[in-house]
């Protein structure tokens, strides 16, 4: 018979960590997709979720059960992103010279026709993934939280720990920081 | 240039790309190896830590008995030595013994 995620929890606190290993097996694919939103290594992504299910092992204890245990993990993986953004910091001074041209075209295409630019082509996504990259560590999870997650405040405060007047500060400064990042990017492309 | 509608294209877009949720093959087997291999290292970690505190303990109280024994004035008088009173203890008895009786 199956045993319950609680029944794991307690067997593993028990002392069975051989209990541990169908939470890694059923969550690791959620730790995954979170990762791969602040990584682009697979390298990488694996020493985040690595990090994260030692992190989550070491720390079980602290677990109290009154939320699921779901929510518990996603807040431990996104804080160890977070950490992983501040500790890789290289890309943000590059130029964007280097962008291919699909994401050229795409560009001019928008520029011509705002309205007609498609979202769901590639090269808008390789643009984003590009500012996003160049984005400071607290503006690019609050970007990621608040506007590609659509999660309220009270939910970011909960997950990064930060207070909302907190969140609420670094995501009016996030959107200014992508708005000057976008500036550059046309200036360097079209002036 | 609008760079609010770039902005919102743009955001719209990172909406739009599903995150993949790929899990490597075996990751579980590979995560719970290093759990194993970390509990075995923290009881090694934790003999390793009382021993070299024992050891210690033993070397501060070898060098208090040394220095105890080093500055301690010589109480011995008559010039016996050690030897010699371990003798006269241990044939105290057969001394005793070899008395003629009464």
């Amino acid at each position: 018979m199956e045993r319950s995620e609680a029944e794991l929890i307690a067997a593993v606190l028990a002392g069975d960590s051989a209990s541990f290993e169908p939470l890694v097996a059923k969550y690791s694919p959620r730790v995954f997709a979170t990762a791969r939103r602040y990584a682009r290594r697979e390298s990488e992504i694996e020493d985040i979720a690595q990090e994260v299910w030692l992190k989550a092992f070491d720390k079980l204890k602290s677990f109290r059960g009154e939320a699921p245990f779901e929510h518990w993990l996603m807040r431990m993986t996104v804080r160890t992103c977070y950490d992983f953004l501040r500790g890789h910091q290289r890309n943000r001074e590059s130029s964007f010279s280097e962008i291919s041209e699909p994401e050229e075209d795409w560009l001019e295409r928008f520029v011509a026709d705002p309205g007609n630019a498609p979202e769901d082509a590639d090269a808008a996504k390789l643009l984003i993934d590009r500012v996003m990259e160049k984005l400071s560590p607290e503006a690019r999870l609050v970007i990621q939280l608040l506007e590609i997650e659509d999660r309220s405040v009270k939910e970011i405060a909960k997950i990064t720990g930060w207070s909302v007047p907190l969140v609420k500060v670094r995501a009016f400064r996030a959107r200014g920081e992508m708005r000057k990042i976008l500036v550059r990017m046309t200036k360097e492309k079209y002036l | 240039m609008n760079l609010i509608e770039l902005q919102k294209k743009l955001t719209t877009a990172a909406r739009l790309q599903k995150p993949d949720d790929r899990v490597p093959y075996a990751f579980e087997k590979r995560i719970m190896a290093l759990i194993a291999d970390g509990a075995v290292a923290s009881t090694r970690l934790l003999w390793a830590r009382g021993l070299w505190r024992a050891a210690v303990s033993c070397v501060a109280v070898a060098m208090v008995c040394g220095t105890v024994a080093l500055f301690t004035p010589d109480s011995h008088d008559g010039g016996n030595d050690l030897s010699q009173d371990f003798e006269n203890t241990l044939l105290a008895s057969a001394d005793v013994d070899d008395s003629p009786l009464p």
